[in-house]
């Protein structure tokens, strides 16, 4: 039986110390952010965080995550909120800005993207749009909506600074 | 979670009575609730009304749509069609996923159909129904129709807007029991306050939060999860998969899974998804898989000499015009097959019992599939349910069909319900690829730059009609669809845009069963088809010395594609000139090139700006403009969208994507293997749409590809002048052509 963090709860599972993380939360735990993309670690939809560092899930063994925090779309409002020192709300600066573009077609890779795009900002609120490109090169989109993602990434980081949201102050307070 | 009960009797006016909540059922929650069941088979009666829209109490409306979302937003177009004719806000109406047993049949959602064919269903229901709508109000107030104003759904007298009435009160939760004439008056296009607007799409949010349910989220209760096993990578279509033996002892530290065998067809099943995935990767399996493809190196030859059969596609003048022409061009190029590869691998679950069977899946045409499965199961069509939920883009056929397949002969097989996921290398190497080809055109001009003649041929084989699923578990012999124009040259696109005396297009069919399994990719075949023709066109203005947008306007009278070519020139600020008249072959050189093309309907033009690295043969494209006339565009920023993702796709296409495969069978299995374009190679895009409110709509989901694909080939040669003869443009073959 492991113990594995998620979303800041404990919870048990008697998976095979083998099996992916990606199944636990979409099997067990039946999340729908993280996703089966590729089972290579190629696409990046089934990105979560662990320990604020993106990772792929669906090569990610189960008895790797000991002592680990994993987060997942379903807990990056309330990680967001830890790591900037903000109240949680119902939906991040990144979220609101994808929805605001009406980025996506399909939406499966937004899994990743969101992910990624959060790891992203909350490192550098201000990317430049080569930035962007290099640290979102390992998602991909087969529909072809990265001209607009991009355009979402810079939007949210305008408004964190606007907002005087920096990765920083969120660490000291909680740190 | 709720539990499922199949096939709880409950009829259409229940559904209308549970207001909202069957939206929500299939909308948000993973398992099918039992609201949303029905004794009676489907279709519904397409000719009444109550089959299209249903008018609730609390006045909003369902619109029952035969359509699927893949992502295209047509889920929220096809509503701004509806409440626009029902005078109703979008927040008052909702629709349903597509059933077989709920939602009627409009044909599958395919060539841009949506909106197309769609629309005017859609809104020919609403119009009837808000006409009896009125009606209904009229009789009460006892005035005549034309006297009442509609507004949200309230309806009320033009002398007294005090005296009022809504939807809801008229006639919510009962049926119309009215015949749908498609007679109703529509309304003028001037006063839309709802269509030919940017609206934004409804399932966005929940995609953005991670609540919307994919196919992929779709769980039975009881299920068993299954994988397919076969070979990595498919050989000739006709061969299919022969398994010579199976040793079930390889699996036998998996204690939760089985080994399901049907003929050919092997599926492992288990209780855990791991299991499932462990055993299929471990099964040891043996099999006979022959030597019987070309391999990408003998490929067009083999399609070029082998037998072929005849169709003249388009036969216009005389084209012996050409041998006296002042300018002559001929260009012959190849196109690879290409791969769909959704970025979810295909998903299906099925429930499969002695009297029934019910399959959940990402089919883009839930009765043509519920007759597919109906016939591999021995079922009638009405014991059989098929219903629709959104997978990850698929841009064609992809393995939609065979993964359902797959999903009900395991479960039939393990007496259970079975959800099947396809792996990534099942989906890269048993994909029914769009298919390669040969195109060979001869085209001449006069000395005053008029087109005089245009001959093309081209070679490419049908699509395959035969799963490999029923393939393999039946004996069903491998077979390609019949001889529709569809699959074969297309005189839209072949030099259709310009006005040319005389005319010569012929097809050639190369018999498919000796090649990988095919299908329609987002603009079939059309990539190929303008990246030859329009290379040659192209060639002639540079022989004629004229600017290549000046060229093809002196060409052209039909007003939709002339504004869609000036339209794409003047986003791209174009500023005329002889090609290649910069080139260079050192260093990094840029080109800018501009095309026309389409598919079946709509008009597609493009400019393109790229970046050739003579030494190192990499090629960047940094700007693509895309125009599209669609007729009425109903969402301009679904539209938008719709144009990057084609642009984008376009650049992928052309610069990186190729199936490849050896002489037993295909050998690109991922992403790495098979890649696509990722951000730091995306392009700058602009879409640009030319709007015609007075026009019906006509497809807006893949008509600027082929324009997109000519532009970036024609950008080449003002680069680099040289001409690419094959795509996509790798470094190794950019380094041959440029050597030539």
């Amino acid at each position: 039986m492991a113990e594995i963090t998620i979303n800041n709860t404990v919870i048990q599972t008697d998976a095979a110390a083998d099996t992916p993380l990606l199944y636990v939360l979409t099997d067990e735990l039946q999340l729908k952010g993280p996703r089966f993309g590729c089972g290579l670690a190629q696409c990046g939809s089934c990105s979560v965080l662990v320990d604020g560092v993106e990772t792929r899930s669906c090569v990610t063994p189960i008895s790797a995550l000991q002592g680990k925090s994993v987060t997942t779309l379903e807990g990056i409002t309330a990680f967001y909120a830890a790591a900037t020192g903000q109240a949680i709300a119902e939906s991040t600066p990144l979220q609101d800005a994808l929805i605001e573009q009406q980025a996506l077609q399909c939406g499966y890779c937004y899994n990743g993207m969101i992910i990624k795009g959060t790891e992203l900002l909350l490192d550098n609120p201000s990317p430049t749009e080569s930035e962007i490109r290099t640290a979102m090169n390992g998602h991909l989109c087969r529909c072809g909506t990265y001209p607009r993602i991009i355009r979402a990434i810079q939007t949210a980081g305008e408004r964190m600074q606007t907002a005087g949201v920096t990765p920083e102050n969120g660490r000291e307070e909680s740190a | 979670m709720s539990t499922m009960k199949p096939f709880l009797p409950i009829r259409r006016r229940d559904l209308l009575k549970g207001s909202g909540a069957l939206v929500v059922s299939f909308a948000f929650h993973p398992v099918v609730s039992a609201q949303s069941r029905s004794p009676v088979a489907g279709p519904p009666d397409p000719e009444q009304i109550d089959s299209w829209i249903a008018i609730h109490n609390d006045n909003t409306a369902t619109v029952y749509i035969g359509f699927a979302e893949l992502g295209q937003g047509c889920s929220t177009a096809l509503l701004q069609v509806a409440a626009e004719e029902l005078d109703l806000a979008m927040n008052q109406v909702s629709t349903v996923g597509l059933d077989t047993h709920i939602t009627p049949n409009q044909g599958g959602t395919y060539s841009s159909s949506a909106m197309r064919r769609g629309g005017p269903q859609v809104q020919r229901a609403a119009a009837e129904a808000r006409q009896a709508l009125l009606q209904m109000a009229a009789v009460q107030f006892r005035v005549p129709a034309e006297s009442l104003l509609v507004s949200n759904g309230v309806v009320s007298t033009l002398d007294d807007p005090a005296r009022s009435v809504t939807y809801g009160q008229l006639i919510g939760n009962q049926l119309f029991n009215q015949p749908f004439t498609g007679n109703a008056p529509l309304k003028d296009p001037s006063t839309y306050s709802i269509v030919a607007t940017p609206y934004p799409r409804n399932d966005i949010p929940l995609k953005a939060a991670g609540t919307y349910s994919y196919i992929q989220h779709m769980r039975l209760p009881g299920m068993l999860h299954g994988r397919i096993v076969r070979p990595r990578g498919q050989g000739a279509y006709r061969d299919g998969v022969q398994v010579i033996s199976i040793d079930e002892s390889s699996i036998s530290n998996i204690p939760g899974a089985r080994v399901l065998r049907m003929g050919n067809f092997v599926g492992v099943v288990a209780e855990r998804e791991w299991d499932a995935v462990r055993a299929a990767g471990q099964l040891d399996v043996e099999w006979n898989q022959p030597e019987n493809l070309p391999g990408n190196d003998n490929l067009f030859q083999q399609m070029e000499n082998g037998h072929t059969n005849e169709r003249i596609a388009l036969e216009e003048g005389d084209v012996s015009a050409f041998d006296n022409a002042a300018i002559q061009s001929q260009f012959n190029g190849t196109g690879p097959y290409q791969a769909h590869v959704p970025f979810a691998p295909n998903c299906a679950l099925a429930d499969v019992r002695s009297d029934s069977a019910l399959v959940m899946c990402s089919t883009q045409d839930v009765y043509n599939t519920r007759t597919s499965i109906a016939n591999l199961l021995g079922m009638e069509a009405d014991q059989v349910r098929v219903q629709y939920h959104e997978a990850a883009g698929t841009f064609g056929h992809s393995c939609w069909d065979d993964v359902a397949q797959a999903a009900a002969l395991l479960s039939s097989m393990a007496g259970q319900p079975v959800r099947v996921q396809l792996m990534r290398w099942d989906e890269h190497g048993w994909d029914t690829y769009g298919p390669a080809h040969i195109g060979k055109a001869r085209v001449a001009a006069d000395s005053q730059g008029k087109l005089v003649s245009y001959e093309y041929e081209g070679w490419q084989h049908h699509w395959s009609l035969i799963e490999t699923s029923e393939q393999t578990a039946k004996g069903t012999p491998a077979a390609e669809w019949p001889p529709f124009p569809a699959q074969q040259i297309n005189p839209l696109t072949l030099g259709g845009m310009y006005d040319i005396p005389n005319r010569f297009l012929l097809n050639h069919h190369v018999p498919g069963l000796d090649y990988l399994k095919g299908a329609w990719l987002r603009s079939p075949v059309d990539l190929s088809f303008a990246f030859v023709s329009e290379q040659a066109i192209d060639d002639l203005a540079y022989q004629s010395g004229l600017d290549p947008w000046h060229f093809r306007q002196r060409n052209i009278t039909d007003y939709h594609w002339r504004d869609v070519l000036d339209a794409a020139a003047n986003a791209a600020n174009w500023e005329p000139r002889v090609a290649a008249v910069n080139a260079s072959q050192s260093g990094i050189v840029r080109g800018r090139g501009i095309g026309l093309g389409t598919h079946l309907a709509s008009y597609g033009g493009a400019v393109a700006e790229i970046e050739v690295n003579i030494q190192t043969g990499e090629v960047r494209i940094l700007h693509l403009v895309g125009a599209i006339d669609a007729g009425l565009v109903v969402n301009t920023s679904n539209v938008e969208n719709q144009l990057i993702g084609q642009l984008v796709q376009t650049a992928s296409r052309m610069l990186l994507e190729e199936v490849t495969f050896n002489t037993q069978h295909v050998t690109s299995l991922d992403w790495a293997s098979y890649p696509i374009l990722r951000f730091e190679q995306c392009p700058e895009v602009t879409p640009v749409i030319v709007q015609r409110l007075d026009e019906a709509p006509s497809g807006a989901g893949e008509e600027v590809m082929a324009a997109a694909a000519a532009a970036i080939a024609n950008a080449f040669f003002d680069a680099t002048g040289k001409r690419m003869t094959m795509y996509p443009f790798t470094p190794d073959r950019v380094k041959r052509a440029l050597t030539v």
